[in-house]
């Protein structure tokens, strides 16, 4: 039949003449080309006479061609001839989707480039319009499939290839196997091994990519005689760095190979288009097939077999459709300057790539870009000036796709010129650099140095540790910290910055959040009408800072859903027949109120946050803001508010390390630094966790718990991020105690002893406190057990009797609770206002 | 006039001549002398008032292809389309080649060659435009008194009788309301000799808008009127930022054949299976390309950024005409001390209260230091009379609007909370952004009527619109809801709520109000004050807010430290006394204080006064809280 014809060369070695123009507009003429090499597409050096009219041009399919390049029969004749692998059909490439016949009037203009083009053609041959010689090509690129060797290889998927061999062979060697027939080529390991490959790949990607498919089919029927494939194997080349932003697209990126990333907002149904007409006569049932030209089907008039006219019929059945789906792309929100619209772009998806990606989905496209004339309607003459453009796929990469494993893929997210790092590693170098990002953060809030210190370490993290082989599963590298203290002392300010500083950040008020909008629900899709599981605020925020405004506001089981996500960093959902666990590393700031709107000094964090210690012993860091009601204090916060309003916006600039810059540097150290602890620091460490253990014992109690230890470790390889250090050493473990004492100086002092207890935190209670409660519970069965026969007796009476007996002063609070350790051990019941012995 | 005949009636003549001259001359700077030359001819003296106008003159009344300008807000940023720049074209008879140009336009002309090498693809943005909203009616009236440009009614177009009925019936319903808008009226219609039927007129189409099927114009705020228009930008776009207002001097286009694209979809052969059919919806395309008579293209040439929308002010940055408004600035003082008793007298006779209206009004929020905008000053007048129903708070409206070039009167009721979109929307299956009403223009009052809110339950949607409007007043800044994701616009909105308690918004500065007088007719009390204002009075008091918002300001060495000591010392007496946080607001108050009275630096006297004027209104506040317990 006549469509196996179309290797991926064949069928674009069609008359096309020059016919693209119209699909390739003037692009590259601006760029100063001449006509006759400018974008006349891959019309293999025929004389102007051999312009086939479109009734030729069918036959040409089935018949041999004259007049051809010689590489134009090497395309077709090993693989189809040899092994009988069907190729398929590339459409993305522009083959199918005919480009416009040219205009009558205009042939002769376009017979004079083709004449034109023939000069160069017989020193070298080239491919009509660009400067790629076939052969050349392909011998190139079996080159570098054969030896190209990338030893410092990060990429998860050449993660079972042995690094040192050719790792596209080994790739064949992968396709033989498992039958897949397409071959993903990065297209940065081209650029390094030939540079001059990959500018033609860039520039003329409709004539080299089927030039590697021819390649690539040869070097692997040679090496694989035996294997069966569905269809030969397609080049697939991604990571094209011609352009990263969809922003920057101009007319001169047309009919070029480019990679953009961007969101998936909407994908199309399904659209088949036909790509061979089957027609029978009703006559003779004699069948003819036509290839689509440009939307458009010439129906033979007359039958050849009976000459009967206008008795062919079309065939749905037996008609050839490939898939196609039109996706439309948004720019990602982290793409775009401040106060303009998203842009959007389409982009074609054939064949295996439909239904790839959906909606929501962060992707990367590698594709064609194409620009089409709006199209002429017959009955008018004048046309519209505009171009419709959109984008042919070759290779689709999900950005966020392996965020549901462990790995971070911030790497290859965020790019960084030379210069920036230079400028970043010049300010990490300084001595000062701690100081200078603390004072960056936030710079309209006023003092609070360690806070600023604490949320500046919780933005580089720690090191993310696998001990899952150990059993113990991951460690947390986040940073989670708690802000309380009274009202008005910008605590919200601090959380608003945060939320803009970050990348992935989320904002979220404890008020006005539930249990449901901070993990994740389960939604009908309006359209589909599938169940989708929608994540919430904290799944949203993985590898980022999830902010937490009025953390004391939130409900109960609002908050226990936080338990889970603050130490083992995942989130577990099971409903609506949806049972999974979600990554959830998200380092936490979230900010309370007292209860009693005032700090209550005489009273414990605890107490005056009214706080679970459960909860509360997971942030790393809870600081107090309090007013320090200090006259310096006052002097240095008046002059700096006053400031405030009347420096111009330059001299804010000016004074603090710019907000883009301090962005960089977190991104470039949260991605690139990995310190590890150094033998001297892991001393320091231990030295410091039994001292602390220590403080606390001389006096009965317990000071410090792994959990302190595992905090400490974190801050102190936060710290050592922010020197951009690959070590940790003794100065970063010296801040990360100097901070974690300060916090806890804060909000771990028991306010009767004066004493920093971390029992505060750990059990919500102080030792001293708990000591009391033993002795008054004691005091209680004492009492009690001297009136045994009065089994009843009233609550009143006998709080009045305790106090009478007690010499010092005891809460009702306190009472009630040794009732309830009583009552726990099944001394007495309490029923309403009476209490009962138990006998 | 006649001389500019030539490049307002037929501006491309003017490009084709110019492009037609660069082709014989190898110096390619064509493109930068038209728009040289187009600047240099706005920069007349008057010239640019003899450019017809969009936002007064009817759409079919304006000539295709002549300069046209429009008064307008930057709505929606459609991506961006590639176009032939220049182009070959053949006539079939002669074959003669002749290179076009095709720059400024939409269509083509007839027979272009596709496949010449001389076809240029140069790129375009575009920007969905809408006139400015909440525009002021006065506003609207002077501008239009303003423009010279005299046009000529297409002959087609008779006004029936009918329709002037209908219009003068219109014109009734504006009598009721203030006479002094009926001033202002009557001089623009003096200035203009027709002037009055024009307006008239230049309503008419709306009304014929309605038969037809409507389209969505997309306009921000509910029951705006006038054009909305797709503005072709050549360069430099990326300087364009969303709700930018701007000026712009463009080539109308209006070829039928632009709207004309998404009929033939129908009718043309269905055996075409052009790709290009299949990619965009039917709402995509009807929004991307409406008809050209609803929604004209203009092709911009020249743009004038508005830093404000006020007619009495030249438009341009002040600097360049400050010589002029020396005089005016010496009359500051006398103008807002009638500015004030104008006030104190809308508010029932409470001076405190007159005050702080004053200074809302001029604020205007000057810069960011990181999320915190500074200049915002939200205020929050309690109190207002319930039992006058809504007719206070309207009149007091209808009062501000007169004052201030865009307002817009949001009535907090239960129905509006829960269905009005205040927030914008991106629709990606027309592909645009759906306009909110918190799409604004810069410095608008927004004007919150929390008079009118009713018990009852909000729903989802209900409390997004209440937390969208809390983050304006405390942030200044909407999340535009782009469905996947949202993104944060900076906003600079005026918001003044009007309640009966405290509001349930977060303000920066409440006032209850303490009426002097208790009117008997609340209603003809007001109208008498309004009636009572001259327009000449009306305009020296938009002249003065519009420029003390303008004001530059600064504090010096030795204020600071007097500050700073006074700080200190009320902290040492009573640490709960000043916070932080009262100190900003102090500074505020100060700042826009010093500001109304023309001054560019804070002076003690004023930093005093401040002082003085917060501790009155605190004093006012604190027990009505406790009795209201709606104490945060």
């Amino acid at each position: 039949m006549s469509s196996p014809m179309s290797t991926p060369g064949g069928k674009r070695g069609r008359p096309s003449n020059p016919s693209t123009p119209a699909t390739s507009p003037p692009a590259q003429r601006r760029r100063g080309q001449p006509s006759s090499n400018g974008d006349l597409p891959l019309m293999p050096t025929s004389p102007p006479t051999d312009m086939p009219d479109p009734l030729q041009d069918t036959s040409l399919f089935s018949s041999p061609r004259r007049s051809v390049l010689p590489s134009e029969v090497d395309m077709s004749s090993p693989l189809i001839g040899a092994r009988g692998t069907p190729a398929r059909q590339r459409p993305d490439l522009g083959s199918v989707r005919k480009s416009k016949q040219v205009d009558l009037q205009s042939e002769p203009s376009a017979a004079d480039g083709a004449a034109a083009a023939e000069q160069p053609a017989g020193q070298r041959l080239v491919i009509w319009g660009t400067d790629v010689n076939v052969a050349t090509c392909k011998e190139k690129f079996q080159r570098f499939l054969q030896r190209f060797i990338d030893p410092s290889s990060k990429e998860d998927e050449n993660s079972c290839l042995d690094l040192n061999e050719p790792l596209y062979m080994q790739k064949l060697e992968e396709i033989s196997i498992v039958g897949d027939p397409v071959l993903n080529i990065n297209c940065g390991h081209v650029s390094s091994f030939d540079a001059e490959l990959y500018r033609q790949l860039v520039c003329y990607p409709q004539e080299v990519i089927p030039t590697f498919d021819m390649a690539v089919n040869e070097l692997f029927f040679e090496r694989f005689p035996d294997s069966i494939l569905e269809h030969q194997i397609q080049v697939r080349p991604y990571n094209a760095l011609k352009t990263r932003n969809m922003r920057s697209l101009n007319p001169e990126d047309i009919d070029q190979l480019i990679t953009i990333s961007g969101m998936v907002i909407r994908t199309s149904q399904l659209i088949p288009e036909m790509q061979e007409a089957f027609f029978q006569c009703a006559v003779c049932a004699f069948s003819a097939r036509v290839e689509v030209d440009r939307g458009r089907i010439a129906e033979p008039a007359v039958c050849r077999n009976c000459n009967t006219t206008h008795s062919l019929a079309l065939i749905h059945n037996r008609s050839m459709f490939s898939d196609k789906q039109m996706v439309k792309i948004q720019e990602s929100p982290e793409d775009m300057p401040a106060g303009q619209t998203p842009h959007t772009t389409v982009v074609y998806a054939h064949n295996d790539l439909v239904d790839k990606v959906q909606p929501g989905d962060r992707i990367n496209i590698t594709g064609i870009y194409r620009a089409v004339p709006m199209r002429v309607n017959p009955r008018q003459s004048n046309v519209k000036s505009v171009y419709k453009t959109h984008i042919d796929v070759i290779h689709f990469r999900k950005t966020d796709e392996k965020r549901l494993h462990g790995q971070d893929d911030e790497n290859e997210q965020r790019l960084f010129t030379e210069a920036r790092v230079q400028t970043l590693r010049e300010l990490a170098a300084k001595p000062d650099v701690y100081d200078r990002l603390s004072s960056a953060l936030a710079p309209s809030i006023y003092e609070h140095e360690d806070i600023k210190k604490g949320i500046l370490l919780q933005l580089f993290g720690g090191t993310r540790k696998d001990f899952s082989q150990t059993g113990r599963g991951n460690f947390r590298a986040e940073v989670n910290i708690l802000l309380c203290g009274d009202p008005g002392t910008s605590k919200s300010q601090l959380l608003q910055y945060v939320f803009n500083l970050v990348p992935r950040g989320q904002y979220t008020s404890g008020k006005g959040s539930s249990a449901v909008g901070l993990t994740a629900y389960i939604m009908k899709d309006p359209e589909t009408r599938q169940t989708v599981l929608q994540t919430g605020a904290l799944v949203l925020s993985d590898n980022g800072i999830c902010c937490i405004d009025e953390f004391d506001k939130m409900s109960d089981s609002t908050r226990s859903v936080l338990h889970e996500v603050m130490e083992q960093q995942t989130l577990s959902i099971a409903k609506a027949g949806i049972i999974c666990q979600l990554n959830a590393r998200t380092s936490i700031l979230a900010a309370a109120n007292p209860v009693e709107s005032q700090w209550n000094p005489k009273k414990t964090t605890i107490e005056n946050i009214q706080l679970p210690h459960t909860l509360l012993s997971r942030f790393d860091l809870i600081f107090l803001m309090l007013d320090p009601q200090d006259e310096a204090y006052d002097r240095k916060l008046a002059h700096h508010l006053v400031s405030l309003y009347y420096q111009s916006e330059e001299q804010l600039e000016e004074e603090n390390l710019d907000m883009a810059v301090l962005k960089d540097f977190i991104a470039y150290a949260r991605s690139y630094i990995q310190p590890k602890l150094s033998e001297e620091a892991g001393q320091a460490l231990i030295e410091a966790y039994v001292e602390m253990r220590k403080v606390g014992s001389g006096r009965g109690m317990v000071s410090a718990y792994p959990r302190q230890l595992e905090s400490l470790i974190r801050l102190a390889e936060a710290h050592a991020k922010v020197r951009f250090s690959d070590k940790v050493e003794t100065i970063d473990v010296e801040e990360a105690k100097r901070l974690h004492r300060e916090a806890l100086k804060q909000s771990a002092t028991d306010p009767r002893t004066g004493f920093v207890d971390i029992s505060i935190l750990t059990t919500g209670m102080s030792a001293t406190a708990r000591k009391r409660k033993e002795e008054i519970t004691a005091a209680l069965k004492k009492m009690l057990q001297s009136r045994t026969k009065t089994p009843v007796m009233k609550f009143q009476q006998l709080f009045d009797d305790l106090r009478g007996q007690s010499e010092t002063a005891i809460t009702k609070d306190q009472f009630e609770e040794a009732l309830k350790a009583l009552c726990d051990e099944d001394y007495l019941t309490i029923s309403g206002k009476t209490i009962r012995l138990a006998t | 006039m006649p001389s500019t005949n030539d490049w307002i009636n037929n501006p491309l003549g003017v490009v084709e001549e110019m492009f037609g001259a660069s082709q014989n001359s190898s110096d390619s700077g064509w493109e930068a002398k038209v728009t040289e030359f187009f600047r240099q001819r706005l920069m007349e003296k008057d010239a640019h008032t003899w450019v017809p106008s969009l936002n007064d003159v009817p759409l079919h009344y304006l000539k295709p292809n002549s300069l046209v300008k429009f008064r307008c807000l930057i709505q929606d940023m459609f991506d961006p389309e590639f176009y032939m720049g220049a182009y070959d074209t053949v006539d079939p008879s002669t074959k003669a080649k002749v290179l076009r140009c095709g720059k400024y336009k939409d269509v083509t002309e007839c027979g272009v060659d596709l496949d010449s090498a001389n076809m240029v693809t140069s790129e375009r943005q575009t920007f969905y435009c809408v006139p400015i909203p909440g525009e002021s009616p006065w506003v609207k009236e002077s501008y239009a008194s303003t423009c010279q440009a005299r046009v000529v009614p297409s002959t087609s177009y008779v006004p029936s009788r009918q329709k002037r009925s209908y219009e003068d019936d219109d014109e009734d319903d504006m009598d009721t309301q203030p006479q002094a808008q009926g001033h202002a009226h009557n001089a623009a219609a003096e200035a203009q000799g027709n002037g009055d039927s024009k307006r008239q007129e230049t309503e008419a189409p709306s009304g014929q808008k309605a038969s037809s099927p409507p389209l969505d114009l997309n306009f921000p705020l509910p029951g705006e009127k006038g054009p909305a228009c797709l503005v072709k930008v050549y360069a430099d776009w990326d300087s364009f930022k969303l709700n930018d207002t701007m000026e712009v001097y463009g080539i109308l286009s209006v070829s039928p054949a632009l709207s004309a694209l998404s009929d033939q979809s129908d009718t043309s052969s269905s055996l075409i299976l052009d790709p290009a059919e299949c990619m965009e919806t039917a709402e995509e395309l009807r929004v991307h390309s409406p008809p050209a008579s609803l929604v004209p293209r203009l092709h911009l040439i020249h743009t004038q950024r508005l830093a404000h929308n006020n007619p009495l002010l030249p438009p341009a940055a002040l600097e360049d005409s400050a010589a002029s408004l020396a005089s005016t600035l010496g009359e500051m003082v006398s103008v807002r001390a009638e500015l004030l008793a104008y006030f104190t007298q809308l508010l029932l006779g409470d001076v405190l209260a007159a005050e702080y209206l004053l200074l809302h009004l001029i604020s205007n929020v000057y810069a960011r230091r990181d999320v915190i905008p500074l200049g915002k000053f939200t205020l929050n007048l309690s109190g207002c009379p319930a039992t006058a129903g809504p007719a206070y708070t309207e009149q007091l409206y209808c009062a501000l609007q007169q004052l201030v070039p865009s307002a817009y009167r949001l009535s907090m009721t239960l129905q509006n909370m829960n269905q009005l979109r205040l927030v914008p929307r991106k629709d990606y299956v027309a592909n645009r952004l759906l306009s909110g009403a918190l799409q604004l223009a810069a410095n608008t009052s927004l004007y919150l009527d929390e008079t009118q809110l009713e018990q009852g339950q909000l729903d989802p949607a209900g409390v997004r619109n209440i937390t969208a409007l809390g983050n304006v007043i405390s942030w200044q800044k909407v999340d535009y809801d782009f469905n996947y994701h949202q993104m944060e616009f900076p906003s600079n909105i005026n918001v003044l709520i009007a309640s009966e308690g405290r509001s349930l918004l977060p303000s920066d500065c409440h006032v209850h109000l303490q009426p002097q007088v208790t009117p008997p007719n609340m209603e003809a009390y007001l109208g008498s004050a309004l009636t009572a204002q001259s327009s000449s009075q009306l305009n020296k008091f938009r002249l003065y807010l519009t420029m003390a918002r303008t004001l530059d300001y600064s504090i010096s060495e030795e204020v600071t430290k007097a500050v700073e000591d006074d700080f200190v010392d009320m902290r040492k007496d009573d640490p709960q006394s000043i916070s932080a946080d009262d100190l900003h607001s102090l500074l505020g108050v100060a700042r826009l204080l010093c500001l109304s009275l023309g001054q560019s630096a804070l002076s003690t006297d004023a930093w005093s006064r401040a002082k003085h004027i917060e501790t009155l209104r605190k004093s006012r506040s604190e027990p009505q809280g406790c009795l209201n317990g709606n104490e945060p």
